[in-house]
């Protein structure tokens, strides 16, 4: 459904979010003026390196973020803008239309109490259930997760589980009251290669027998490649690109996103003559929120950045189909490679600050 | 990438005689679990078994695996931060770590083991020689210290440095070596972003002039854009200074990259050893093959079989008899549950321990493990 846009019937829309810490006398920008949607049964990947803001939006989204944080701009979830509504009826939707699973289990899951507790605690506080119902309900979603002999394990407590299990019942105990929408934030990142694809496997799973819609948050563009219909990339908390997935892989227009992606090794980096080639780097670091740069804020790491990038904050534009890019010079039929020609890994090396 | 001389094959090669640098044979640790009032021993961790490894001068062997295989135990035992409960190490020549059986010379001929490591001046002379850069960059540096008292303790242990003018000297060309500003000598690690504290860590590993540095997970806690950058000062400083490294690291396509050989451990054992591109290319042992396919890949892994192991490493309290690997293995039979495979050679350098490729290995297997160093 992800590529008929006809039928696209939005679920969470976020429009023109900014989140702003007060710290002292300054204010920290974490996000500013992000848009995002996504569809029923879609998987959008919220990519980023670490401070860009993803986690914050995640949080602004389940109305979790601290008291000092300002929040501006509108989240709805199926056009209820979930920023008016009162505490008690955010906390009805949190679990049962959205739900959430963070990076850590050991640290989200209680060490005092076995998982079928905090599992039945979860269904119970949503729905007049019996605790037989609840627990064979339990069962079931601790079946539906791939977790074998469940009617055993229930009694565990977590330090009896492993790491892949612990995310396995968080991701169970987020689907119990069958959610809209699941927002999973950086969930494999705590786990295993071996362990991580399986847990991939099952978020693709449930997305196409439930029609679940995943907002997946991570830094890892393979992981993303691999279950996300559409990609938003963010940098230093404002959208840099959009497209669906397979779009942006081929042609990321992004001169960020194309750093991102070249600066991971691939197959294609042979060794010659018994060395290892340079990886391509991105210059410099990823700047202090607190001293954002003016215009746009990749210019200052930007091999292709001009005088007016510093200046002005450049717009999103739509530049091929379904394909928005926030960049004063990137072209939609530019060959992907134009921005990093000649910028060598020799830049990087040396500037590092 | 086939064909491409690693320095190990180079020195290999019949008619160099050239040795390793770093020897490791049989290197095994276990660490005892203890319980209840009195302390008694009640199991042990096997998180070391029988490991042989070679570094060749200038070479980078790459160490793959999923958390608690074993790798960071490795790194640890042969730098000596932690005591090994059996094998041995032998750097340069030199015996590091390990036993030998003497009779006495008494009537009654009893056999005891003596202890043939280096004393506490011999290691502390080796410690110029090997270092190690740690996966934490923040809680590796001492938030008390400046980047200059930091980095210099090594020349000031080492007695590299005559006066604090010349020590303060050789700090600022280390700092510029990684990529750091002057203005760094006199600051402290949290004024650093983490890819700076890395730098940090790598100049004070330089600072004493080793010939070989255990990489453990260097990278890990950096963002994708860092990372690059601290990949290629590794690459820059091994083709300057011909250091050898052993690179520990969960990420596969990374030790492809830097890595001249790689091997793979799965619960404490060694499973796979190869040149790099070989492995890459045709990975031998079922265990190396779920591990590569299990790598998310941003071209969605085309044309690939992703082969998914169920379940998760077990525990290395109790591991599982025979092959380690049998409970997880897509294709284990009979035998593999009852007999423990043996690493098997299968020539150019490439061993496995798996029964499947007995038939293709050239020559019998070594007793205990890898081809044995000249």
């Amino acid at each position: 459904m992800p590529e008929d846009t006809a039928r696209r019937e939005t679920l969470l829309e976020v429009a023109g979010l900014s989140i702003h810490f007060r710290i002292d006398q300054s204010r920290a920008r974490a996000v500013d003026d992000l848009g995002v949607e996504i569809a029923r049964g879609e998987v959008l990947g919220l990519v980023g390196e670490s401070g860009c803001g993803k986690s914050m939006t995640a949080l602004a989204v389940m109305r979790l973020l601290p008291r000092n944080a300002e929040v501006t701009g509108s989240i709805r979830l199926g056009g209820v803008d979930l920023a008016r509504i009162s505490d008690d009826e955010m906390r009805a939707v949190r679990g049962a239309r959205i739900a959430m699973v963070f990076q850590e289990p050991h640290s989200a899951l209680n060490p005092v109490f076995t998982v079928g507790s905090q599992l039945v605690e979860a269904v119970a506080a949503h729905e007049k259930v019996s605790m037989r119902q609840a627990r064979s309900r339990a069962v079931e979603a601790m079946r539906e997760v791939n977790i074998p002999d469940p009617e055993s394990r229930i009694d565990d407590y977590p330090h009896q589980l492993s790491g892949g299990m612990k995310q396995r019942v968080m991701i169970a105990m987020a689907l119990l009251c069958r959610p809209d929408l699941l927002i999973a934030d950086e969930p494999t990142t705590a786990v295993d290669v071996t362990v991580q694809a399986g847990i991939l496997d099952l978020i693709s799973r449930l997305r196409a027998g439930r029609g679940l819609a995943v907002l997946l948050i991570s830094h890892d563009l393979g992981v993303v490649a691999g279950i996300a219909d559409r990609v938003a990339i963010m940098y230093a908390g404002r959208l840099a690109e959009q497209a669906p997935v397979r779009e942006l892989f081929a042609h990321a227009l992004h001169p960020y996103t194309q750093g991102l992606l070249r600066a991971r090794p691939t197959k294609s980096h042979a060794m010659t003559g018994g060395r290892a080639a340079p990886l391509r780097v991105i210059p410099g670091r990823v700047p202090n929120a607190l001293a954002q740069p003016s215009g746009c804020r990749f210019h200052p790491r930007c091999p292709a950045a001009l005088e007016r990038c510093a200046a002005e904050v450049p717009p999103l534009r739509t530049l091929r189909d379904g394909h928005l890019v926030a960049c004063h010079v990137a072209e939609g039929d530019a060959p992907p490679d134009w921005a990093w020609r000649g910028a060598g890994a020799a830049a990087g090396e040396k500037a590092t600050r | 990438m086939n064909g491409i001389p690693s320095p190990a094959t180079e020195a290999l090669r019949p008619g160099r005689g050239v040795g390793p640098l770093l020897g490791v044979r049989g290197l095994t640790m276990r660490f005892p679990i203890r319980r209840g009032l009195f302390g008694r021993v009640r199991g042990h961790v096997h998180a070391v078994e029988d490991v042989d490894l070679d570094v060749f001068a200038g070479e980078t062997l790459g160490l793959v695996g999923e958390s608690g295989c074993g790798k960071t135990t490795t790194g640890r035992c042969i730098l000596r931060l932690l005591e090994p409960t059996g094998g041995t190490v032998e750097f340069d020549g030199r015996t590091v770590w390990g036993h030998r059986e003497v009779r006495d010379a008494g009537e009654d001929g009893r056999t005891r083991t003596v202890f043939t490591g280096l004393d506490r001046a011999g290691m502390r002379e080796l410690r110029r020689q090997m270092q190690i850069i740690f996966q934490d960059p923040q809680s590796s540096l001492n938030p008390r210290m400046t980047v200059e008292a930091m980095v210099g303790e090594g020349l000031v242990v080492h007695r590299l440095a005559a006066t604090r003018a010349e020590r303060r000297a050789k700090v600022a060309n280390l700092i510029e070596r990684v990529g750091l500003p002057q203005e760094s000598l006199d600051r402290y690690p949290h004024e650093f972003s983490g890819g700076q504290r890395q730098r940090i860590g790598i100049a004070r590993a330089l600072a004493v002039g080793p010939r070989f540095i255990v990489c453990d997970e260097p990278v890990s806690a950096l963002d994708v854009s860092v990372q690059a950058q601290i990949v290629n000062l590794l690459l820059s400083l091994q083709e300057e200074l011909g250091i050898s490294y052993l690179f520990i690291s969960h990420d596969l396509l990374l030790v492809e990259h830097v890595a001249h050989r790689v091997a793979v451990m799965y619960l404490g054992q060694i499973v796979e050893l190869a040149d790099s591109g070989l492995l890459y290319e045709n990975p031998a042992h079922p265990y190396t093959r779920a591990l590569f396919s299990a790598i998310p890949e941003i071209d969605g892994g085309a044309g690939r079989t992703r082969v998914l192991v169920p379940g998760e490493p077990p525990s290395p309290v109790n591991p599982p008899p025979g092959c380690r690997f049998h409970p997880r293995c897509p294709r284990a039979f009979g035998r593999c549950s009852e007999e423990a495979p043996p690493l098997f050679d299968l020539g150019g350098g490439h061993l496995a321990r798996c029964f499947l490729v007995e038939n293709e290995a050239a020559e019998a297997p070594v007793p205990g493990g890898a081809a044995r160093g000249p």
